[in-house]
């Protein structure tokens, strides 16, 4: 097996060694009626050139490959630049474990700590993690911590949310007895009248689910002690107001659309910050600046007594393993494209979606669902059944999202554009004459 | 360390982007004003070569398994094979929106469906979850899946789950997050759970056993199956934390040990990189009674064609955005491929001879408090090496010999733990010159002891002052005021 | 250092000193000399009323968190708010200055089941 560098010689002298006679000995601790019941899967190996065949050929089976997507909901098309896996590629990044040793890990260190800056940065919050494994369980997480600091065992969340971010908060509340309150969606936007008194969070996404960005000034004013949660698509903030500004107490994101491959939505990249008052009650890890022997500057967990191999049951989070080779993918992408570069690009996907919604809107009988300010992605109600609208762009290779998504956010006879700086002008024409014959 | 905070702020940037191609509006015109971000983040606008020697700059300041030993215990630090790596990038699956289509996402479905089918077959259990992006997500979805069988079956009084002393680290932290208490169950002299101590705490208040396989000590719990028949009899679930899997492949399936739940480290046991601390991936195998609560949605197969199958109605719901870290089991699927049921079986034999090698020789120099035949692992104690020497200046002293530590102060019933797995991909070879580093520390620990306190030398940077990190945390870079 | 001979010990390797039904409670140089560097300390509030045993804070090193358990029942009337930006007094005088609460005894005799200097120490030489 060409992973494995002993030869037969070396496994006889190394039995020798500690005393054995043959290989099946070592497992003379396991019982035997267990190892009776063994069956093997029945496979044999194969080559490296057999297995990469193979793989190609199931990937080709993957229709949308080609296709020109509008999907988003959290996931979106975007450019990666070269630079991004090629420094991702470094196998001293992608071969390297937790940076326990500090001294040897000061390529990780320092770059999960220029991550948890830019989220900063980005957010307008005071202290950020160095990643969750996807904008669900961030949000997730959010909740619980929410619940941790007010000891209240309520939340509200607005009906506005992509599904998936409520089913993952739904299943996490369920198990830590939180009982969820939803806040419902009125012209598309979360209504912060019908926010009850008593909950410990409130929990509000934007741009939401419709694509709508929601106005939050005023709104940690009218909520008392409740913390206030903003889920973000980090690319609007290149433009947008950031909720640390706007009175947030957390803030979480979907790093995706950062440098990540959409890969069928994994892995991705949570995205956690919040203010430096809540420090020690907040989940995932940490890296801080402090200094070596001689005192120069480096990088090393910090506040690691919050996390689970320590506090054991009393952890603010079970969370162990991160993201880190996703943030590292971030970093570098917003290393790569600067700040300047950032606000480039909401620019780009603000201009373009606006672009595609005005003329898809000129369409007879089609509209835009809600007349509210959005960035990247929107909802536009159409006259005829979007079902058979979404299969037959989907015949000229153009991808929109299944409108029974909206459907389920009590939104009918619609469909959601997201529109990145990928698409060009020639494929949103190709959309809106596309659509325009159809109806 | 240089950040990238620390260059000019402006440089040659710009031109990755294309301009706009459509007739653009001023965003004022598109967006009410106090929507707008008045604020600059401060982001530096660097030229790509200056971003591309900063991270290979800092690359050079890690070690990563492609540069050596990495006997972490209980990581499994083994080689990552390059093939994994390219295929995971393949556009036909990289391009692929979780929001796809199934029909037009077939190629991903089916890798989903037979990754399942090889992982039930290697755990010998019913049915298995993609879902959980970790080890530590695997165990919170295990303790979810147990709480919602006994919601289902109305015995809401078991809330206590059990919990040996060898188990991991994260296993507390994940039965709490499902809302349990924990008991802790003492290990005997042997580092076998005492089943005495197991006996006397098994009654209707308890949910489950949350047990590691072999455990932390590396020592295979003999009584297991005696252990899971205890606690079925008791009305209770058995919890297997699969992290350590690495040291039974081709010789036994949890599932045969009467194991309910068991959580996969697919970048542990099946090769997928560690990535500087995740993206990880850590399925979940179930037994026949938790497969109606398993996450939603579920890869069902209807005919030629694969689905998602979302009508699960006793499902604790979903645990991750979408199905799990595709591109990470991705990897894992071909590693499997690769090797087959013979390279399985060579991967358990060959890390277990290691570690059992390793053990052999070092036991001369160290103390090894549990002296028996091993599995993948084993630990030794730094204690009684040399008078005011602790096992962290062992561990640091490695580095200067160009090995990275093992796993320090873990497990905690050992004192001054060091915890060593060297894994089935290191050649004889490393192993001794590993062996020896340790046995020439163990001598400069009395002669030079000085040498061991202000190790690594060699290291990029010198022993880091952690306690000023927690005292006086700076977690952003500290831009001078404007 | 010494442990005073008029301070109690619990087997949690914490010292009360009594005087009246005021229990000014601390770790123990062992205590602190097993956690290493002291890095935060979370005191209890003012007003809080504990029964013998309960949590009445943590005491946090870089690696090890360790809760201080209430040695007597009662209410604490007073914290060592110092500890709050100088945790690490716990380290270079945890008899003294690195005290932790007071607490408002409900029931001073429950002092008189504890430790007193010369058991504590043949406690810890055990322990070794």
């Amino acid at each position: 097996m060409r992973y494995i560098p002993n030869t037969d010689e070396d496994r006889r002298e190394m039995l020798t060694a500690i005393g054995r006679s043959s290989i099946s000995e070592l497992f003379d601790d396991i019982p035997e009626n267990v190892k009776a019941l063994f069956q093997p899967l029945g496979q044999a190996g194969k080559s490296e050139m057999e297995v990469r065949t193979e793989l190609e050929a199931i990937s080709r089976k993957n229709e949308a490959g080609g296709a020109v997507s509008y999907l988003g909901a959290g996931i979106y098309d975007h450019y990666i630049p070269s630079v991004v896996s090629h420094i991702t590629s470094r196998s001293e990044f992608y071969t390297a474990y937790t940076p326990y040793q500090p001294e040897i890990s000061q390529g990780t260190l320092t770059a999960m700590f220029e991550f948890q800056t830019l989220v900063c940065e980005l957010t307008g919050m005071e202290i950020a993690n160095s990643s969750m494994y996807d904008g669900g369980t961030a949000l997730a997480e959010a909740a619980m911590m929410a619940a941790r600091v007010t000891r209240k065992r309520r939340l509200a969340v607005s009906g506005a949310l992509f599904s998936h971010y409520r089913r993952v908060l739904d299943t996490y509340c369920w198990a830590s007895g939180i009982e969820v309150v939803e806040i419902p969606a009125r012209d598309g936007r979360c209504d912060f009248t019908q926010v009850p008194s008593d909950v410990g969070g409130v929990i509000v996404q934007s741009p939401n689910a419709f694509g709508v960005i929601e106005d939050l000034s005023g709104v940690k004013g009218d909520i008392g002690d409740a913390l206030l949660i903003v889920a973000v698509n980090p690319v609007s903030l290149g433009i947008l107001t950031p909720p640390g500004e706007l009175g947030a107490d957390i803030v979480t994101a979907e790093g995706q659309p950062f440098g990540l491959a959409a890969t069928f939505g994994g892995p991705l990249l949570g995205m956690f910050a919040t203010r430096k008052a809540y420090l020690r009650q907040m989940p995932g890890r940490l890296v801080g600046q402090t200094v070596d022997a001689d005192g120069n500057v480096g990088y090393t967990m910090a506040a690691q007594t919050r996390e689970q191999h320590i506090r054991r049951q009393k952890a603010t989070s079970n969370i162990c393993t991160n993201a880190q080779l996703c943030a590292l993918t971030a970093t570098v992408y917003m290393a790569s494209l600067g700040g300047d570069g950032l606000r480039s690009l909401a620019e780009l996907n603000l201009q373009k979606a606006h672009y595609l919604a005005e003329k898809l809107s000129d369409l007879p009988g089609c509209d835009l669902a809600f007349d509210e300010p959005f960035f990247n992605e929107f909802v536009l109600r159409v006259p005829s059944d979007p079902r058979a609208i979404r299969d037959g762009l989907r015949e000229q290779g153009i991808l929109v999202d299944d409108p029974e998504r909206l459907e389920r956010l009590g939104v009918s006879n619609a469909l959601r554009f997201a529109v990145t700086e990928k698409r060009s002008k020639e494929e949103l024409d190709r959309l809106a004459d596309a659509l325009g014959r159809m109806l | 360390m240089r950040t990238i905070f620390d260059y000019r702020k402006r440089s040659g940037t710009g031109g990755i982007l294309p301009k706009l191609d459509v007739p653009g509006k001023g965003s004022s015109d598109l967006l009410p004003s106090q929507l707008i971000r008045r604020s600059e983040p401060r982001i530096p606008n660097l030229s790509e070569p200056e971003v591309v020697r900063h991270y290979t700059a800092l690359s050079k300041l890690n070690y990563g398994v492609d540069d050596g030993l990495y006997p972490l215990g209980s990581c499994t630090m083994k080689y990552n094979p390059k093939v994994n790596e390219d295929v995971a990038r393949l556009a036909g699956f990289a391009s692929i929106h979780p929001g796809t289509d199934p029909q037009l996402a077939q190629g991903s479905l089916a890798v989903m469906y037979d990754m399942s089918r090889l992982l039930r077959s290697i755990t010998g259990m019913a049915d298995v979850t993609l879902q959980p992006a970790a080890g530590a997500h695997g165990e919170v979805t295990g303790m979810f899946l147990i709480k919602r069988y006994f919601e289902a079956r109305g015995e809401v009084d078991r809330t206590r789950i059990l919990l040996p002393d060898s188990a991991h680290g994260t296993n507390p932290a994940s039965a709490a997050a499902a809302g349990f208490s924990v008991t802790e169950i003492k290990s005997g002299p042997d580092g076998l759970v005492d089943l005495n101590e197991l006996s006397g705490e098994l009654d209707d208040t308890v949910a489950g056993v949350m047990l590691t396989v072999p455990n932390t000590l590396g020592i295979f719990e003999e009584n297991i199956v005696k252990i899971t028949a205890m606690v079925h009899a008791a009305g209770g679930l058995c919890y297997f934390d699969g992290a350590n899997l690495n040291s039974f492949l081709g010789y036994a399936r949890p599932g045969d040990m009467g194991a309910d739940v068991f959580h996969f480290n697919l970048h542990k046991t099946m090769s997928a990189p560690h990535g500087g601390g995740g993206p990880g991936s850590g399925p979940v195998a179930v037994s026949e009674a938790l497969v109606p609560f398993l996450p939603v949605p579920r890869v069902k197969r209807n005919g030629d064609s694969y689905e998602l199958d979302w009508d699960q109605p006793q499902s604790i719901g979903s645990m991750h955005s979408f199905y799990g870290n595709f591109g990470v089991f991705l990897k894992a699927y071909a590693y499997i491929l690769t090797l087959g049921d013979e390279g399985l079986r060579q991967v358990g034999e060959n890390a277990v001879l290691n570690a059992n090698y390793l053990q052999e020789r070092l036991k001369k120099t160290y103390r090894l408090p549990y002296d028996r035949l091993c599995k993948h692992e084993f630990v030794l104690t730094g204690k009684g090496i040399a008078d005011g020497i602790s096992t962290l200046d062992i561990a640091k002293r490695l580095i200067d010999y160009g090995f990275h530590p093992p796993t320090i102060y873990f497990p905690l019933i050992v004192h001054e733990a060091l915890m060593i797995e060297p894994t089935e991909t290191e050649s004889r070879e490393t192993l001794d010159r590993f062996a020896e580093a340790l046995e020439k520390i163990a001598h400069e620990a009395k002669e030079d002891p000085q040498l061991l306190h202000e190790a690594p030398h060699t290291a990029p940077t010198r022993r880091l002052d952690q306690t000023r990190a927690a005292r006086n945390p700076i977690l952003t870079y500290p831009f001078e005021a404007e | 250092m010494g442990y005073p001979a008029n301070y109690r010990y619990t087997e949690d390797h914490e010292w009360i000193e009594l005087d009246g039904n005021r229990a000014k409670v601390g770790i123990t140089d062992h205590a602190q000399s097993e956690l290493g560097d002291v890095v935060f300390v979370e005191l209890p509030a003012v007003g809080t009323t504990l029964n013998k045993g309960d949590t009445l804070g943590t005491v946090e090193s870089v690696k090890a968190v360790s809760d201080v358990f209430a040695p007597v029942s009662g209410k604490v009337v007073e914290v060592n708010s110092e500890l709050e930006s100088t945790p690490e007094t716990i380290n270079s005088d945890p008899h003294g200055k690195g005290w932790i609460a007071v607490i408002e005894a409900s029931d001073p005799s429950e002092g008189d089941s504890l430790l007193d200097a010369a058991a504590y120490e043949r406690l810890i030489s055990e322990e070794e």
